[in-house]
């Protein structure tokens, strides 16, 4: 540990994740509102069903694995990052400190051998997402460079934090420091990056669903 | 100089042969040193003559001497006064004034070279003259003195960083010794104040071996410093399986469980208190219901708060997140705008389509 | 640039909405679509993956309605979307995808892919990239009134000869009638028993129906190539003449996109709401049988299967009407592995039938189809459009599989109750 990597973790803490928090914010209403202020035209045909609600169904239903069997690998591997990447943010300690800091809600946490486990596998599993990605002929043709960034992006955050916590490679410090960078920078490109689907997943599984709704098919 | 081992300074003191082996046994002990080194630390204080020691205060608390001299006797800590011929310490010594200043110097010409010098507090560089001592600034009287010594010890946190004088906004400019001594072998003992068996440790094995002890990149005696409070913390159970006490006064609290969630910075500190304990071994502050302050890390104080958990963001995040918020409107609303009359222009320029068009295209395309 | 190029591009920028922006910023090229898609499943090349289909559309989105992309395309760190690439796109666009929607079914981020498909032909069709085969059809649509260029004189023959073979009157331009009933020159050309049970089903059932002069065909080109000005011309016609017969409801063949593009996209394409109710053929049987209208006398005894057309049960939303048809007149009923919704198209819909360059790639991407067929031993398959039917029976002819296509109003109609059995 040296003074750079603690003066390093005070700004991360400080400027670094004021500044994070605010261009994820900015580019975060900025992009939404760019996306979806395009507006939609309301379909004349008479309705089958009220599409608005089909839609709702879904947000949920597209959850649940479709009848593709091919795609065992991407669903199985994409599943269990999904969940970790969820369970290990929302359920860790610190994580649901810097919540209640951040919003005002905090909720009880998961053992943390748990979450520690969950880490591992979560790492195995976008290990897996990246080799899908570089072997899939599909995955490889359809990949562009912003691909193999946000898995990065994705990856960083949880390597460095189960590093951190278990105090390995460098000083715990040091760790944290990057740790948290690598969580600003993620905030940061978010919202410029495929990663938004963690937003606009909603909608547009939301859209998908009122389209197949006005036929009466379930989506 | 008279030249009285550290042994014989130590029996005349009171302490039986069996109590210096029992205490030279703890020293190797708490200095990870391999089996067998109490006998070699014990060799050398029995032949090794009481070094000088110059202890310089700046801008401190004089916390740092409390700690050691309410050490309990006869504990390893308090063997620091009988291992070193302490000749200056202004808080301790009885010549004051010019006399005080004066066995200083004497200390320093007779010694030169060979004393150790211990300083405790920041230096107040940005203005010198905040802090003076018989009208020599703290810097100048630290350069002199460094010149001569073999080693330095900056003691306690604001030695080592800066500490309380150097916290945010660091009016007087406070800066930590390593700051201004660059060319002389340089050991940290951070804390406020530091645990006394570290300092005495160090000195032992400064004495032994004639060299300090193995240090991190800070300066900071590995052996001591190497793992942090929360890896040693006997309440690291509960912070595994999550069970943390959310108040002061709480069941969590009440049972003993984690004190993370109230602030407890163990996870980021570096020190041996939850093995070395305070007191001659009864506690250490999350023994006695508190979370660590943090207190041995470069600015602590402006870590963020004593009971905000640890590594969470600084300052208020609501304002940052809705001005961001604000000028995300902004632009986003700046963009819709373009979007939409880029769309309204591609719409008025729509003319229908005929069927020929259709076939007009692959006629054009190369 | 060219003008055509420059008006096609300007129907991308008019189409994009909302919808489309956000499924493009969604889109996680995980590569799942490829599965849905019978045209990378039995080739296995990756450009057939769906949402790659819509490449050029998304970079125009990117670079002239994201700010990001926008300063990206002013630094000149993107192309612009060229003639030349449309070209490429075209046997994307048109030749490998059906419209069959099965991908939009399957996204887990929920992209309708099919919805941004129609999208992308709106503005390669303006641009002048739309397959000649689908181009022609398109042609003879609007000029002829029929894609295949059937006119009246045709139709009226094989109306001649149905009413001869039935002993039933069928019905043409009788103003006050309850039902205008519509048809596929499919229909007209390959499978005229059609018309006869129709006329058959309906003189049992007491409805009240009629053709038009002016509207009986169906289908719709505009739709498919992507010209909405086309599409609704030829809407337009179904709509005066019902309209002016004062019909109650317009029914629309065994014809997969005549529904979806009457049904579900016509009001949107004229501008207004009907003032008539539109029903697919199958919709009105299983009304009628509801009604204790319909009734059977026999059944058909064989295996038999049942192929979902993808715009009338996937896109149109008409997915128990066929079974609950089927298991009246079948005693046999063997459901494919993936059925409903969930069907694998025949290969030839969304105009893919009409481009004959794509005749080969068609044929393979059946493989799908043939497996599913295959897999469940029955020898016959029912269908409810003449296009599957059809583009079916084609690939089953080149592959010699010992299988025969039926319609499901004509399997009705073939054990339909008569007066005698009735009365007896």
């Amino acid at each position: 540990m040296s003074a750079a990597s603690i003066a390093f973790l005070a700004w991360v803490r400080g400027p670094g994740f004021h500044i994070a928090l605010g261009l994820f914010c900015l580019g975060l209403v900025w992009r939404l509102i760019e996306i979806y202020a395009l507006g939609r035209d309301r379909p004349l045909a008479p309705l089958r069903r009220r599409s608005g609600a089909s839609g709702w169904w879904t947000i949920l239903r597209r959850s649940r694995p479709s009848a593709e069997h091919e795609s065992m690998v991407s669903y199985l591997a994409g599943y269990t990052f999904h969940i970790g990447l969820i369970v290990t943010f929302f359920f860790f300690t610190p994580h649901i400190e810097l919540l209640r800091r951040a919003v005002g809600l905090s909720w009880p946490s998961l053992p943390t051998a748990l979450v520690d486990g969950l880490a591992v596998v979560t790492l195995l599993a976008l290990g897996v997402m990246l080799a899908s990605r570089l072997l899939d002929p599909v995955k490889r043709f359809l990949s562009v460079a912003e691909d193999y960034v946000a898995w990065g992006l994705t990856l960083a955050p949880v390597l460095t934090g189960y590093l951190c916590f278990h105090h390995l490679l460098l000083p715990y410090t040091t760790m944290l420091a990057l740790h948290l960078a690598s969580v600003e920078v993620l905030m940061v490109l978010m919202p410029f990056t495929k990663l938004i689907h963690f937003v606009t997943l909603f909608p547009s599984r939301w859209m998908n669903g009122e389209h197949f709704g006005r036929t009466g098919v379930a989506a | 100089m008279e030249k009285v081992t550290v042994y014989a300074a130590m029996r005349a003191g009171g302490m039986s042969r069996r109590a210096f082996l029992q205490a030279c046994g703890a020293i190797a002990a708490s200095l990870a040193l391999p089996p067998g080194s109490g006998r070699a630390i014990a060799r050398a204080l029995e032949r090794t003559p009481r070094p000088s020691v110059i202890w310089l205060s700046f801008q401190e608390c004089t916390g740092c001497t409390e700690s050691l001299t309410r050490a309990h006797a006869p504990t390893v800590e308090s063997l620091l006064f009988d291992m070193v011929s302490l000749d200056y310490h202004h808080t301790l010594q009885a010549a004051a004034g010019g006399a005080a200043e004066e066995a200083r110097r004497e200390a320093m010409a007779a010694n030169h070279g060979r004393y150790l010098l211990i300083a405790d507090g920041s230096l107040p560089v940005g203005h010198p003259a905040y802090s003076t001592i018989g009208g020599v600034s703290n810097l100048a009287m630290l350069q002199e003195a460094a010149a001569g010594a073999a080693a330095v010890i900056a003691m306690g946190s604001c030695a080592a960083f800066g500490g309380l004088p150097g916290a945010t906004p660091n009016p007087t400019g406070a800066a930590p010794v390593s700051e201004v001594v660059r060319d002389r072998p340089l050991v940290t003992i951070p804390g406020c104040p530091p645990i006394p068996a570290v300092i005495v440790a160090t000195l032992a094995h400064y004495l032994t071996f004639g060299r300090l002890p193995a240090l991190d990149p800070l300066g900071r005696p590995k052996a001591f410093y190497g793992e942090t409070i929360h890896d040693r913390c006997y309440r690291r159970p509960f912070y595994d399986r999550g069970l943390f006490a959310d108040t002061f006064d709480d069941e969590g609290a009440r049972k003993g469980w984690c004190l993370y969630k109230l602030g407890c910075k163990g996870p980021t500190t570096y020190n041996a208190c939850a093995t070395t304990k305070w007191n001659g071994g009864t506690s250490f502050p999350i023994q006695s219901g508190h979370g660590c302050l943090g207190c041995s890390q470069p600015d602590f104080w402006d870590g963020g708060g004593f009971y905000r958990a640890d590594a969470l963001p600084f300052g208020p995040l609501t304002p940052t997140a809705t001005i961001a918020a604000a000028a995300g409107v902004a632009v986003g609303g700046a963009v819709a705008a373009a979007n939409r009359r880029k769309r309204a222009k591609a719409r008025a320029a729509h003319r229908p389509i005929t069927v020929d068009d259709l076939e007009k295209g692959q006629e054009e395309t190369p | 640039m060219s003008a055509s190029l420059e008006r096609g591009l300007d129907r991308f920028r008019e189409s994009l909405d909302a919808d489309t922006a956000g499924f493009f910023a969604t889109c996680v090229r995980c590569g799942m679509c490829a599965e849905a898609c019978l045209f990378y499943t039995e080739t296995e090349e990756p450009r057939y993956t769906p949402i790659h289909k819509l490449q050029p559309l998304k970079r125009l989105w990117w670079r002239e309605y994201t700010l990001v992309g926008r300063i990206a395309a002013a630094l000149g760190l993107s192309k612009p979307v060229t003639g030349g690439e449309l070209a490429d796109w075209s046997e994307l666009v048109y030749d490998s995808c059906t419209l069959c929607g099965r991908c939009s079914l399957v996204c887990p981020v929920g992209n309708d892919i099919t919805y941004m498909i129609r999208r992308m032909r709106d503005g390669m069709a303006a641009a002048g990239y739309a397959p000649p085969g689908l181009v022609g059809a398109t042609r003879r649509a609007i000029e002829l009134g029929s894609p295949m260029g059937v006119q009246l004189a045709t139709l009226q023959a094989q109306i001649r000869h149905q009413e001869e073979a039935t002993g039933l009157p069928i019905p043409m331009d009788r103003e006050g009638a309850d039902y205008l009933v519509l048809l596929s020159s499919m229909e007209i050309v390959n499978t005229p028993e059609m018309l006869g049970a129709l006329a058959r089903i309906f003189d049992r059932a007491g409805v009240s129906w009629t053709l038009a002069s002016d509207a009986f065909e169906a289908t719709n080109s505009g739709i498919q190539i992507g010209v909405a000005e086309l599409a609704r011309e030829i809407v337009m016609r179904t709509v005066t003449a019902a309209e002016r017969l004062g019909v109650k409801g317009v029914v629309s063949p065994e014809c997969g996109h005549a529904y979806m593009a009457l049904r579900w996209e016509g009001p949107d394409l004229i501008g207004r709401p009907y003032r008539f109710e539109v029903l697919h053929i199958l919709e009105l049987l299983d009304r009628l049988r509801g009604e204790g209208r319909l009734k059977v006398d026999s059944t058909f005894n064989l295996p038999i299967t049942f192929h979902d057309p993808c715009q009338v049960v996937r896109r149109g939303g008409v997915t128990e009407a066929p079974r609950n048809l089927l298991k009246m007149v079948a005693t046999d009923v063997r459901e494919m592995e993936e059925h409903g919704v969930y069907n694998w198209c025949c290969g030839g819909g969304g105009g893919v039938s009409a481009i004959g360059r794509a005749e080969e790639l068609r044929l393979k991407a059946f493989g799908k189809k043939r497996g599913q067929i295959e897999a469940t031993g029955a020898k016959t398959v029912a269908t409810a459009c003449a296009n599957c039917r059809v583009v079916m029976e084609e690939a089953i002819d080149h592959y010699q599989i010992g299988v025969e296509l039926v319609g499901l109003t004509e399997l009705i109609a073939d054990h339909l109750e008569t007066e005698e059995s009735h009365h007896g």
